[in-house]
């Protein structure tokens, strides 16, 4: 199955969803995400690309969070 | 943008690292505010205590700690409004102050205030304090928006799954207030805190090494620092936590042998299980998202079309690609041409009420047959001056200020921040650096203290240097007096539309420098790579536009209003004696003029222009009535109060197309005033920094006045 296949955050499309399976990130980047709630199984979407095409802003758990690709290609999913 | 007197520090005493909090009755309660960012802390904090500490729609506006009291039925309450985190185990800077506060404040019981419509990821934070304090109370406030929102939760589930009492409140309304005081009143005062709150689970093989620990540790810790907790902080060290942490004799607990025996063989056990520093870190966060996300599941209801979907429609327009950046371009400059238009008629009128009075005075000073020189003094050195500011300032700031408070409410300034990321990303530079510069448009000052949302140093430090190359209210009116008098040319709508699109121009060259200088810092003295980065678009909120009018002229706009009158009126004096007092026929204002014009002459100004920027030190505000000043005392005019005799003023003093441009340049770029500059220094602590921050903008102002004058 091509769904479960693990991918970088960045690579979500707007509107397109996946489940956290893995962060990268260590120190006080991953406790932030933590924080935030974002923690492998957790769900997210991608609802805007800025003008650049950097940041992106997702859903985590009912809010929007902006994040730059440099730390969203170390968050990986699995699209659903 | 809030400096206000609250946030200067003329409130109550009490400060956000020594924690020291002065009771004003001995029986006085101390409740700790403390919640995520932008949950409505702050108003809830100002409606309790009447306060005006500032609020406004972004994460992270409050970066320390304000204290207000408040009597209810008799009883004194001292509420700390700590600044807003989503958790107490990280180290920024806020989240340091927030967190020492709850664990070693001493506080009578914590008020964790949640937003009601994200109650998921507010428990969390919820969950940590009650591992600190049992005396805790759930405040759910933005009840209105949950319900616009069709989300409805269970407070009595919630209240009993937390083991807490769950209050809920409106607080822009005031609803739920006196509830949430009786509330406070019954669980500070309770000796025996409810202790059915059982805390977020750990897999099972932490959780018997954590109790083992938890047995030895007991004996030795002080009966207010709760075991579990300091168990978990000291199994994975928190070097800033175990600093404070002591036992009954106050020795730090790391320097006990017996402890430390513990901790290793605990560790040793946890390795041995396969666990990691981080791996261990990570299955304590956990233990507390999943607890959140099993109360949420059975306390909170969503009505399936429920959802963001007017937000996101919003953000549609906001953010995306094709339109965000165009529609930000747009708002800015309607909210210049609305300042432009809507001053223009309370300028004229206050202008020609305020030189109607200053003839009324010089009746009087006639009637009280004062000597002449007393008359000149007064009247047309310090009462001019103020007229001056009052007439000119006044009429912006009181337009922008307000405006702008609306977009900070409603919660447009973190898209903002979202849309140009990627510029400040490209230096290197911290994405919320863009919410530190909107602020700066108000108040620089201000805008200096709000970098501390920024975590990095580096990242500060780039924010705190840049901030004031963007001009603040301060420098507004006279920008749009230079604009309207040198660059526009057309009458009525055609003109202010002109006007506000060069202003809009001008605005945008000052974003450029502060996106060219962070480059340039980054790469020379402030090396280093952009650190990571989340930032929070926080739902589009309904702005309280009679409150916010209110409140942003009263609080603010005056009260840098009053700031630069009590300038005014000393330089006013200053300049007329430095006009009236003569060495060998020539007034000292001529003389240090003429010395100053051959160096000004090399940038495109006069001596005057640059004796006012230099006495304008003070407040920006200043600077151009004293141009003016400077000016009447050598030249007879006696019509002052319209734009068009101020043109001709400036015209018989030489002024040309290019002094007016290498003005509008100074007035982007050039030294920060005193206030800003004492700002930098408190938040950086060194004179090497805040030299920098005195040096960068000047050299850019003036060099580009350089280049501007080679090329006339």
């Amino acid at each position: 199955m091509s769904s479960s296949a693990t991918l970088p955050l960045s690579k979500l499309r707007e509107g397109q969803k996946g489940q956290v399976s893995d962060l990268l990130l260590s120190g006080e980047m991953r406790r932030r995400l933590q924080d935030l709630g974002l923690i492998p199984g957790t769900c997210v979407s991608c609802l805007y690309q800025s003008a650049f095409g950097d940041p992106c802003a997702y859903s985590v758990r009912g809010a929007a969070i902006a994040l730059r690709q440099t730390d969203s290609q170390k968050i990986l999913i699995k699209l659903c | 943008m809030g400096l206000t007197f609250d946030s200067t520090g003329g409130s109550a005493a009490c400060s956000a690292r020594e924690l020291s909090i002065q009771k004003e009755e001995p029986d006085d309660l101390i409740i700790a505010l403390a919640g995520n960012p932008n949950v409505g802390k702050s108003t809830i904090f100002n409606a309790l205590t009447g306060m005006h500490q500032h609020t406004g729609n972004w994460p992270g506006k409050t970066v320390s700690n304000a204290c207000g009291r408040c009597e209810y039925h008799g009883q004194g309450y001292l509420f700390v409004d700590l600044p807003g985190t989503y958790s107490i185990m990280a180290h920024s800077p806020e989240e340091v102050v927030a967190r020492d506060f709850i664990c070693f404040g001493k506080s009578d019981a914590a008020v964790v205030v949640c937003d009601a419509t994200c109650l998921e990821r507010n428990l969390n934070l919820v969950l940590q304090v009650l591992e600190i304090t049992p005396k805790t109370i759930l405040c759910l406030n933005l009840m209105d928006e949950a319900k616009k929102k069709k989300i409805y939760i269970d407070t009595n589930l919630l209240s009993k799954k937390l083991g807490i009492p769950v209050i809920q409140t409106t607080a822009r309304d005031k609803k739920g207030l006196e509830n949430l005081l009786e509330t406070i009143l019954v669980v500070a005062k309770n000796p025996a805190p409810n202790i059915n709150t059982t805390p977020a689970p750990l897999p099972r093989d932490i959780e018997n090494v954590l109790s083992s620990l938890c047995q030895s540790l007991e004996p030795v810790l002080p009966p207010h620092l709760p075991v579990r907790w300091t168990a978990l902080r000291l199994l994975c060290p928190d070097s800033q936590i175990i600093e404070h942490l002591t036992d009954q004799n106050g020795i730090p607990l790391t320097e006990n042998s017996q402890i430390n025996s513990q901790i290793s063989s605990a560790l040793d056990t946890l390795h041995q299980a396969g666990y990691t520093d981080q791996s261990l870190r990570d299955k304590i966060v956990f233990s507390l998202v999943h607890r959140a996300e099993q109360i949420c599941s059975a306390c909170v209801f969503t009505a399936p079309n429920s959802s963001r979907e007017f937000d996101r429609k919003l953000d549609h327009i906001f953010l995306s690609p094709k339109t965000g950046i165009p529609v930000m371009l747009l708002l800015l400059f309607l909210v210049f041409w609305l300042t432009i238009t809507g001053a223009n008629y309370p300028s004229a009128l206050l202008s020609n009420l305020l030189f109607w009075f200053q003839e009324r005075l010089s009746d009087f000073f006639v009637f009280l047959h004062a000597p002449q020189w007393l008359h000149d003094m007064l009247v047309l050195g310090v009462y001019r001056v103020l007229a001056w500011v009052v007439s000119v300032m006044l009429p912006p700031m009181a337009i922008f200020f307000p405006l702008f408070t609306l977009l900070e409410d409603f919660g447009y300034l973190p898209r903002v921040a979202f849309n140009l990321d990627h510029c400040f990303q490209k230096a290197n530079a911290c994405g919320k650096q863009a919410l530190t510069m909107c602020m700066g448009f108000g108040c620089n000052a201000a805008g200096v203290v709000g970098c501390r949302i920024i975590d990095s140093p580096r990242e500060r430090l780039i924010a705190i240097l840049t901030n004031n190359l963007v001009p603040c209210n301060g420098r507004f009116p006279s920008l749009i007096a230079l604009i309207s008098m040198f660059f526009v040319v057309g009458q009525g709508i055609f003109h202010s539309l002109l006007s506000s699109a060069a202003l809009t121009l001008w605005i945008l060259l000052s974003i450029g420098m502060t996106f060219l200088s962070s480059r340039l810092l980054s790469q020379t003295v402030l090396k280093g790579e952009a650190s990571s980065f989340a930032l929070e678009l926080p739902p589009y909120r309904r702005p309280q536009i009679g409150k916010v009018i209110v409140r942003s002229v009263f609080d603010r706009t005056l009260f840098v209003l009053g700031r630069a009158a009590a300038v005014a009126a000393p330089a006013g004096l200053l300049i007329w004696l430095l006009a009236n007092f003569t060495i060998d026929g020539e007034s000292l204002l001529f003389i240090l003029s003429s010395f100053l014009d051959p160096f000004a002459q090399a940038f495109g100004i006069d001596g005057v222009i640059l004796l006012a920027f230099i006495l304008g030190f003070p407040a920006n505000e200043i600077v151009f009535p004293l141009i003016m000043m400077g000016y009447l005392q050598s030249s007879v005019l006696m019509e002052t109060e319209n734009l068009t005799a101020l043109h001709s003023l400036l015209l018989a003093n030489g002024w040309t197309v290019q002094t007016a441009i290498a003005v509008t340049i100074l007035f982007l770029f050039h030294w920060p005033c005193s206030t800003t500059c004492l700002t930098i220094w408190k938040e950086t602590k060194s004179l090497k920094w805040t030299s920098l921050a005195f040096l960068l903008p000047t050299a850019i102002g003036f060099g580009l006045c350089f280049v501007l004058e080679l090329i006339f």
